[in-house]
């Protein structure tokens, strides 16, 4: 099939996981990821959104099913992963860490420094290229990793609930920030994560995924042009974090149900 | 009192204190020197048989380097080839602990008989030497942030990039640590290979000026020796810490103060 930029820009059928415990984790899951959109897997604990993340990174094979990249297998080299922690080499510095994706590719530090320093100062860090990972807070731990995953310009970042252990104050600056990345670096973004409100916010579209064996349930589009501080306290807001708190307890409600 | 201050104060005021009493239970007793000489007699052996002391000392020193060089090399090679092959790593892992755990003090005198003495020496110092480098780079290099693995290889890494820029830093503080505890067993190694060779009839290190002394009963040339391989394993030790210390002092938890 002849690529088209309406096609997804990967897509899961039928996919299955099954760990060598005996956990299901994945049974039947169907994903689209749209190009150019910001997608969230939302969900309780447990409901095999990471391991989805994971398999569509290529990091896990599925058991069943496939996923097909839009522009070819190879497209799977042009993605960013932002894990649940910064995941950072403690030896070396923050440049060092950011310049790592591009060292691998067999970039030299000469040609990748004007990259490095223009992603740092995208994410705020400008100053801190010289700084140890240890020095620094966990929030900013968080932007040098945001900053590695996107120095190689990717045309879809993967990111595994990156802010579950932020306090709330500095999530909010990074949810602010995630979304300035988004449209200026025009990049699709998968975004993984069980809080309503940071989907809600992140978000053009949220698939809600329940458990055991985890698969989606139904999936909730966030219509609005503005995602900033204002957009926050609307009623537009409030009013969408109901839906999806709905949307959720029903999925898990009749979850439940069909379970018992 | 300041807490550097003690730390230097407390161990020097038990020093003094012990030479003193060593000196007064000499006096007061009319022990003669060739039972237990006064710590000045050991200091005024150490001033006038410092010639003869001393090139020993250096042959005993060159010994332990050269010991503990080998011992890092090998430590570190093996680990690292452990770590790319299970094979070779379950082919000749019992061997190195069967190296390691026959006392060195018994296969001397075997080691003497089949390779030329200073090989001989040479060998006891590496084998008491080289596990604790070995065992600890394994350790290092298995214990490798499961995710940083992963991000190497969503790049792409290839295994040489996995070793030197993931593997190896990564083992870096373990690494030293081994190599700290082989700095201590290579001077031991060294020692005893010497006495057994010493009581073979040949040697010129500071353990076989020891036996060739007791032989002789030189009592205060014993001490005085003695205190020179004392001093030679403090010295040792204090090196490898800086060497520890410079490496690991801007990231490693290890190595940095903290403030209460």
């Amino acid at each position: 099939m002849a690529a088209s930029p309406s096609a997804p820009i990967v897509s899961l059928r039928g996919v299955g996981k099954l760990f060598g415990t005996g956990t299901v984790a994945l049974d039947g899951l169907d994903l689209d990821v749209r190009d150019g959109e910001f997608l969230s897997l939302l969900g309780p604990s447990g409901c095999g959104k990471s391991t989805a993340l994971r398999i569509i990174a290529g990091l896990s094979e599925p058991s069943r099913g496939a996923v097909t990249w839009r522009d070819g297998a190879d497209a799977r080299r042009g993605i960013g992963f932002v894990f649940q922690e910064p995941t950072l080499m403690p030896w070396t510095t923050v440049f060092g860490n950011v310049f790592l994706p591009l060292k691998l590719t067999g970039m030299d530090k000469a040609a990748a420094a004007p990259r490095i320093m223009e992603t740092l100062s995208r994410v705020g860090l400008a100053d801190f290229a010289d700084a140890y990972p240890r020095e620094l807070s966990g929030g900013m731990r968080m932007r040098v990793s945001i900053a590695r995953a996107v120095v190689t310009a990717p045309r879809v970042l993967l990111m595994d609930e990156p802010f579950a252990a932020l306090d709330e104050i500095t999530r909010f600056k990074l949810n602010d920030d995630l979304v300035a990345l988004w449209r200026e670096l025009h990049m699709t973004v998968v975004f993984v994560t069980h809080s309503v409100f940071e989907s809600v916010f992140l978000s053009n579209r949220i698939v809600v995924m329940t458990s055991r064996p985890g698969r989606v349930s139904s999936e909730l589009a966030i219509d609005t042009p503005a995602r900033d501080a204002k957009f926050r306290t609307s009623a537009e807001y409030a009013g969408y974090c109901r839906d999806a708190s709905e949307t959720l307890h029903q999925a898990m409600h009749a979850h439940a149900g069909a379970a018992a | 009192m300041n807490e550097r201050v003690l730390r230097i104060l407390a161990p020097a005021g038990v020093l003094a204190l012990g030479i003193v009493l060593w000196d007064l239970v000499v006096r007061i007793n009319g022990i003669p020197p060739y039972i237990l000489p006064s710590p000045g007699l050991v200091l005024s052996t150490l001033v006038t048989d410092w010639p003869i002391l001393w090139s020993s000392l250096l042959a005993t020193l060159e010994t332990t380097l050269e010991g503990l060089a080998l011992a890092v090399a090998g430590g570190i090679g093996l680990a690292v080839l452990f770590n790319q092959s299970r094979l070779i790593e379950h082919s000749l892992y019992p061997y190195a602990v069967i190296l390691q755990v026959t006392p060195v003090v018994a296969i001397a005198p075997l080691l003497l008989i089949y390779l030329p003495q200073h090989a001989a020496v040479l060998a006891c110092a590496w084998i008491v030497a080289f596990f604790p480098v070995l065992a600890n780079t394994t350790l290092g290099l298995n214990s490798v942030d499961h995710n940083l693995a992963d991000l190497f290889r969503l790049y792409g890494a290839s295994r040489w990039q996995v070793l030197t820029e993931l593997k190896l830093p990564a083992a870096l503080p373990q690494m030293l640590a081994g190599i700290k505890i082989a700095g201590g067993l290579s001077l031991i190694g060294a020692v005893v290979a010497e006495i057994a060779a010493g009581s073979a009839g040949a040697g010129s290190g500071l353990a076989y000026r020891i036996a060739e002394s007791g032989y002789r009963l030189n009592i205060p040339r014993m001490f005085a020796a003695l205190l020179l391989l004392s001093l030679t394993g403090i010295a040792i030790f204090a090196l490898l810490s800086w060497l520890t210390h410079l490496a690991l002092r801007r990231w490693h938890e290890s190595a940095i103060a903290r403030e209460a």
